[in-house]
């Protein structure tokens, strides 16, 4: 295992080496530089233009360019952003990739859990009537234009309904006069929402290890999934912060549940093949051949294996978080990693753009190999070199 | 009987063949009269329709794959259309996609105050700066009025309305679907035809040459598409040809390619490919007669999931306004937006809703026909 991890490190770094060098290059190839997008503006003369580009290094040969950005990079120096100029890319990344995150992960562990409860039923009750139904809402979950799609539901819920506001992370108006910094409270609440899922998921640890009734388990499951939900809830309820914690939650809420939306309906389908497939199998049978509860099979037998692609696409998912969100934050004018992205290639801002792209590349990295050791821990007929 | 000289690919075939029929013996397809006397290339024919046939029976029980079928049939049906209307009923100036105008003639009431409906009412104030300056409330006026709900009746009707342009949006819809198609088509074809080849020679060299090609795909892999696609729309003049090879080599070389080395590799093991090395039959001709073939179910699979994806990629893209084409899907969303009429919703609901459905409905269905594929390929999804 321990040969296998650090091979697979080596590797990876080689490949993101290549990976970097590769982004950079293309974000070079772009024509055009940052003074190119001061043309229009009469009281920057040409002169000041030049000076700018010769400020900013843009003046020297590429490759030299190349070894500075490749040397700094790796030294821990993102470098200062070209458009917004005293901040450093680093501060930038910093204070969108939480946002990103929280959105995505989020959106994706409720549709996961969602989406595989969801299809673990259609694919037990196979023929039901219902099915037809959810696949084909699934389905075109899954190929619904999704931009479309999101303006859609902004529409329906932030400006016909008028639930949720329209766009952006905070309310300027409330946060004029706040005594708290958003993006430290932001902190502060996806800190208090990792507690209370830890002590979630060793409450789960510990029910699956004390009790052996699978509805007493459902059950107590049920209770502690409230009991933490209450207690998050509460903690921030009696905060003085209180109005502008539920400012930010509310501004989450409309991405979060489009996005859960539409990955549901993957999650959904993908749990649905592989539990067919594993219903098909031989363990299966000598399951019910024991005479063991329909739920037993269904919940221990059938659905534990199925989670096995379900995870690796979940986990391969969080991989792709700029993809995915470059279109989520624009619709929304989510100020996260997407937003920034599309906006640094806008007026060819290549420090922040790479620094974008050089993150989706190493979640990616770990991603995969996060995908390829959960595969190995949760199939142990499959052992890594 | 005198038999003709044997090719390789005919020892090839006897040895084990490189299509696989259920039962079909090769006395059976010839029917009865051996092997000799008919041409290979007729018995490979009939093999093909046969398998062709077989699986179009199978097809069919699936009722929402057909259903799918049905929607890329009506959606073809739509793209033949356009340059048959254009050229009969439509008149160019007036139609064109992308050129035309029409001032569509609508009658406002004019009131005092804020219009209650901005369809049918006119503010008094604006009246008198717009139109003429003495004129009263109550009294009714026509003004050309872009975008115009649909009109069905008249001279020049527009059966979905007109865009803030004044153009008509049924023959922008019609006329986005071909070149939607045709990028779909290029996009998938293209991935198709990397990922098949990249994966069976992948799987039958083994390796180095293994190694490299998954190397390379997880670099690939690694390319978050869109953002790479946004940055390439930034260097090169986008058309729709290059657009569709791009996304075909960028899913060709990567996640298709290792879905499809895994397929080629359980090929490779099979014992007709020994026999077929055995009788004396290369590399290369191992690789496209008997490898290939026995992968490319798989790999029409993957291309209907690639026509979707690449629409959407498309339409994303053309969305944010970064292509350089006429007309598409995309693009006449981008102009509701540009124009102002992004959260209009149902008020102004022939901007957006006749192109974001469409867009769906033909991925929808490109979906929906993957997945009638995908139960042939793989019996254990079918329906008991």
């Amino acid at each position: 295992m321990f040969k296998f991890l650090a091979s697979r490190l080596v590797q990876m770094g080689f490949l993101f080496v290549v990976f970097l060098s590769l982004v950079w290059l293309m974000l070079q190839a772009m024509p055009g530089d940052i003074s190119d997008t001061l043309v229009g503006n009469p009281s920057i003369p040409l002169s000041v233009r030049l000076e700018l580009r010769d400020s900013l290094g843009l003046n020297e040969p590429l490759f030299f360019q190349y070894l500075t950005y490749i040397t700094n990079f790796f030294r821990g120096e993102m470098g200062v952003s070209f458009s917004r100029y005293p901040q450093e890319v680093s501060t930038i990344l910093w204070t969108a990739l939480p946002r990103t995150l929280v959105l995505f992960l989020t959106a994706t562990l409720f549709a996961f859990w969602l989406g595989f409860k969801t299809g673990k039923l259609i694919a037990w009750g196979r023929g039901a009537s219902s099915e037809k139904g959810l696949i084909v809402t699934g389905i075109f979950l899954q190929t619904v234009f999704y931009p479309w799609f999101a303006i859609l539901m902004l529409w329906t819920f932030g400006f016909f309904l008028g639930w949720f506001p329209i766009g952006r992370f905070i309310d300027a108006r409330l946060w004029q006069n706040s005594p708290y910094d958003a993006n430290e409270l932001f902190g502060q609440m996806i800190i208090t929402a990792l507690i209370a899922f830890v002590v979630y998921a060793v409450g789960r640890y510990l029910i699956s290890r004390y009790s052996n009734n699978i509805v007493t388990q459902g059950r107590l499951a049920q209770g502690l999934g409230v009991l933490t939900l209450g207690g998050l809830v509460l903690y921030w309820w009696v905060n003085p912060a209180r109005e502008y914690t539920w400012d930010i939650t509310h501004h989450t809420m409309l991405p979060v549940f489009t996005l859960s939306l539409v990955l549901f309906g993957a999650t959904m389908l993908l749990t649905r093949s592989a539990m067919l497939e594993t219903l098909g199998e031989d363990y299966i049978l000598t399951a019910r051949a024991k005479g063991l509860p329909d739920r037993v099979i269904r919940d221990r037998h059938a659905a534990r294996n199925a989670m096995l692609p379900v995870t690796t696409s979940l986990v391969l998912a969080l991989a792709f978080v700029i993809g995915g969100g470059i279109v989520t934050e624009t619709i929304f004018s989510w100020p996260g990693m997407g937003l920034i992205f599309l906006q640094a290639i806008n007026v060819s801002d290549i420090p922040l753009a790479v620094g974008a792209l050089s993150i989706t590349g190493v979640l990616a990295l770990f991603g995969h190999l996060l995908a390829d050791v959960l595969y190995a821990v949760l199939d142990p007929r499959i052992r890594v070199a | 009987m005198s038999l003709p000289p044997m090719t390789v690919d005919d020892k090839a075939a006897q040895a084990g063949g490189g299509v696989h029929v259920d039962g079909a013996s090769a006395r059976e397809l010839t029917g009865g009269a051996g092997l000799g006397s008919t041409p290979m290339w007729r018995i490979r024919l009939k093999l093909f329709r046969r398998s062709v046939a077989t699986m179009w029976s199978l097809f069919r029980e699936n009722k929402m794959g057909m259903f799918g079928l049905g929607l890329i049939l009506s959606f073809a049906l739509m793209a033949i259309l356009h340059p048959i209307l254009m050229a009969t009923v439509w008149e160019p100036a007036i139609y064109d996609p992308v050129s035309g105008y029409d001032a569509v003639m609508t009658e406002y009431t004019v009131v005092e105050g804020e219009p209650t409906d901005p369809l049918s009412e006119i503010a008094l104030e604006r009246a008198r700066l717009r139109l003429n300056p003495r004129i009263d409330a109550g009294e009714v006026v026509t003004i050309p009025t872009q975008p115009a709900p649909p009109t069905w009746t008249g001279e020049t009707p527009h059966y979905l309305g007109t865009d803030a342009q004044g153009r008509d949006i049924l023959s922008q819809l019609l006329y986005s679907t071909r070149a939607a198609f045709f990028l779909g088509a290029v996009a998938a074809i293209t991935t198709v035809f990397i990922a098949t080849t990249i994966g069976a020679i992948a799987a039958y060299f083994g390796g180095w040459i293994d190694g490299g090609l998954m190397r390379f795909a997880d670099l690939i892999l690694l390319m978050p598409l869109l953002p790479v696609l946004i940055v390439l729309s930034a260097v090169f003049e986008m058309t729709m040809v290059l657009l569709g090879l791009m996304i075909g080599v960028l899913s060709g070389f990567g996640g298709v390619a290792i879905v499809l080395k895994s397929q080629a590799l359980a090929v490779t093991v099979k014992s007709y490919v020994d026999a077929a090395r055995v009788a004396g039959g290369g590399d290369w001709h191992v690789i496209f007669r008997h490898i290939i073939p026995n992968v490319l179910p798989l790999s029409f699979l993957f291309m209907m999931f690639g026509v979707a994806e690449a629409i959407a990629i498309e339409s994303t893209l053309s969305l944010f306004g970064l292509l350089n084409v006429p007309m598409t899907w995309g693009i006449m969303i981008n102009s509701a937006q540009t124009n102002g009429y992004l959260l209009s919703g149902t008020s102004f609901w022939w901007l957006l809703f006749p192109a974001g459905l469409a867009i769906s409905f033909l991925c929808f269905g490109f979906f929906l026909v993957g997945r009638g594929m995908d139960e042939i390929i793989n019996p254990r999804l079918r329906a008991r």
